[in-house]
């Protein structure tokens, strides 16, 4: 019989600590099968954050760093320097990102380091339980904004994409959701176009995965889902917010 | 082949990282150690590294871990307020085993404090100034040579250690001038070579294996099991890393504890102090952690008085006095602000405090 499906080498055969719903599965699955469809899982070093998926070195099959809270783009900044050759990601989310560690993606961008970001957006900080993210909704409930996110109190939600589309070290920027499936066909081809421009090295390359976090949204699986189309999409909105010149 | 030049401290410092194997570099620039960062953009290309200006000490620091954790030999500096900065950094990579060396051309604190020499940052590099339990083997050069010396053995060590090694100068050594030997450069493994130099480090599982770093135990028995095999490590350095300097110990009546600088001062203190026919001897402790705490088992019994001799508030003392170990009295001389006293000072006080003991 001949075999249609295959469960990517990029991933181990083991079960992932993430809640019923949630994304971040679908994101480690989605890079990994590119690196593995491109030959470069013996070649590729990652960078894991502070967060949710702290744990994503348990999950991807190749050589991998933890981070501290927020300095993935400085270390990968520097392992770019050690290895011409390889290809360098890191993986956040966007307390890591957003929060903790805007200077080191804001200057990593800046250097037009050579390396690609994935940037998980659940609006939400997770392994802390649920508190306020730079990310969350105006009127999103968190621990940290019970009665919903307030403008007054706390400004408004910060867009990375459109924040570091400004930088000329930026060569590549997409922003890509992972509500439907649709979206994650989408998600896998901005995936394959940033890893593809970095395989060329023109500068640095960042996808935006608009993710879910059912448990700390206080939403179901479906639920979450939704919301990411009626209130998270049109907050922030889906597409390339810069390519290389060639490209266009 | 060596040469013997003459070099300003900071740019000595820097050459003999280059020479000890160091090839990648990332700082930001803070007084009084600007001359490294700004030797190094010069020189390290032409060795076939790297150097990045950081945006910040926290994102060097994170750099240099990212380096030395994918095969590189990394060197970076600092000082005071900036070493501060780095304690998260320093406190992961010994959690994760990853090996740098760094150099702190310290200064006076605390806060921001001056820019002039110090020497309060004791504790803060003997103690592990991040969270947690670890050490970092410490080393206290008196003059630009023996800087260049540490300096130079320092990338071995920490490879041997997988662990940073410090080497604590101060801004007086920084900026000054000295002839210098500088020692020949050592092989550097090249990037082909790194999964085999370097068989722990994330290079790629092209190697046949996989490797994580990391710092993270979510289960508190592979935690303790993580920290305790460090402290392994630490025992070893314990027995291994010890250095020290004495000299007229037999005889003393007076036994100074310096260090850097200020034992430089001290040894000019105990002439002028031979010369009024009084015997003063000195402890010199080179590693600050490991304390050398069995130079003092050399202290003779004539020796009426201990004096720890520090820019600072007395910070070494707290060692000294444990390694008297109540065999005679500690006191203290010191200045701070960024006062470097003068070797006439040094006897004044001393003669004053020995006078107590008659």
């Amino acid at each position: 019989m001949k075999q249609i499906f295959k469960y990517t080498e990029g991933m181990l055969p083991v079960t992932t600590h993430y809640c019923p719903g949630c994304t971040h599965g679908i994101a480690h699955r989605l890079i990994m099968e590119v690196l593995e469809e491109k030959g470069q899982l013996e070649t590729t070093l990652g960078v894991a954050p502070i967060g949710c998926s702290i744990m994503c070195h348990q999950y991807m099959n190749i050589d991998m760093m933890e981070s501290a809270h927020g300095r993935a783009p400085a270390i990968a900044s520097a392992i770019r320097r050690v290895h011409p050759d390889k290809t360098i990601f890191t993986y956040q989310g966007d307390g890591d990102l957003a929060s903790i560690g805007i200077a080191e993606i804001v200057h990593a961008a800046a250097r037009g380091e050579k390396f690609t970001t994935f940037f998980i957006n659940n609006g939400i900080y997770g392994m802390t339980g649920g508190q306020m993210a730079p990310t969350t909704l105006i009127g999103q409930r968190s621990t940290t904004s019970v009665d919903g996110r307030s403008k007054e109190l706390t400004g408004m939600p910060l867009k990375v994409c459109e924040l570091l589309a400004t930088l000329d070290g930026a060569v590549y920027i997409e922003r890509v959701a992972l509500n439907t499936p649709a979206h994650v066909r989408q998600a896998k081809a901005a995936v394959r176009r940033a890893l593809d421009i970095q395989d060329q090295r023109l500068g640095f390359t960042f996808i935006e995965f608009l993710s879910t976090c059912p448990t700390n949204w206080g939403l179901t699986p479906s639920e979450a889902s939704d919301w990411v189309k009626d209130k998270v999409i049109p907050y922030y909105p889906l597409g390339i917010y810069k390519q290389p010149e060639v490209d266009k | 082949m060596t040469e013997k030049v003459l070099m300003k401290g900071n740019e000595a410092f820097a050459e003999a990282a280059i020479r000890g194997g160091s090839r990648y570099y990332f700082g930001y620039p803070i007084t009084p150690q600007s001359e490294i960062p700004e030797f190094m953009s010069r020189e390290l290309p032409k060795w076939g590294g790297a150097f990045v200006q950081a945006e910040s000490e926290l994102a060097a620091i994170n750099m240099a871990y990212g380096a030395a954790a994918s095969g590189g030999n990394v060197f970076i500096s600092s000082s005071s307020p900036g070493i501060a900065l780095m304690q998260e950094g320093l406190s992961f990579m010994c959690s994760a085993q990853v090996p740098i060396v760094i150099l702190n051309v310290s200064r006076c604190g605390p806060g921001v404090g001056g820019i002039q020499p110090g020497q309060s940052d004791y504790n803060q590099v003997t103690r592990g100034g991040g969270n947690g339990d670890y050490r970092i083997p410490v080393f206290a050069p008196d003059c630009i040579q023996s800087a260049v010396d540490l300096i130079y053995e320092a990338t071995d060590l920490s490879q041997k250690y997988r662990n940073p090694i410090m080497i604590l100068a101060d801004g007086m050594m920084g900026q000054m001038m000295e002839p210098v030997l500088l020692p020949e450069p050592k092989y550097v493994p090249t990037l082909e070579e790194l999964p085999k130099a370097r068989p722990w480090a994330v290079t790629g599982t092209k190697k046949g294996y996989r490797n994580v770093i990391n710092s993270l135990y979510l289960k508190p028995e592979q935690l303790e099991v993580s920290v305790e095999n460090i402290y392994e490590k630490y025992r070893e350095a314990e027995k291994e890393l010890v250095k020290y300097e004495t000299s007229g110990l037999e005889d003393a009546e007076v036994v100074f504890v310096a260090f850097g600088t200020v034992a430089r001062i001290t040894r000019e203190a105990i002439e002028i102090l031979a010369a009024k026919g009084v015997k003063a001897g000195l402890i010199r402790p080179i590693s600050l952690w490991p304390f050398p705490a069995e130079a003092f088992d050399h202290l003779s019994p004539k020796t009426k008085v201990v004096i720890s001799t520090e820019l600072s508030m007395g910070q070494m003392i707290d060692d000294v006095e444990r390694s008297v170990s109540g065999r005679c009295p500690v006191r203290l001389i010191h200045r701070v602000g960024g006062i470097v006293p003068t070797s006439l000072e040094v006897v004044d006080h001393a003669m004053k405090i020995l006078g107590e003991y008659k």
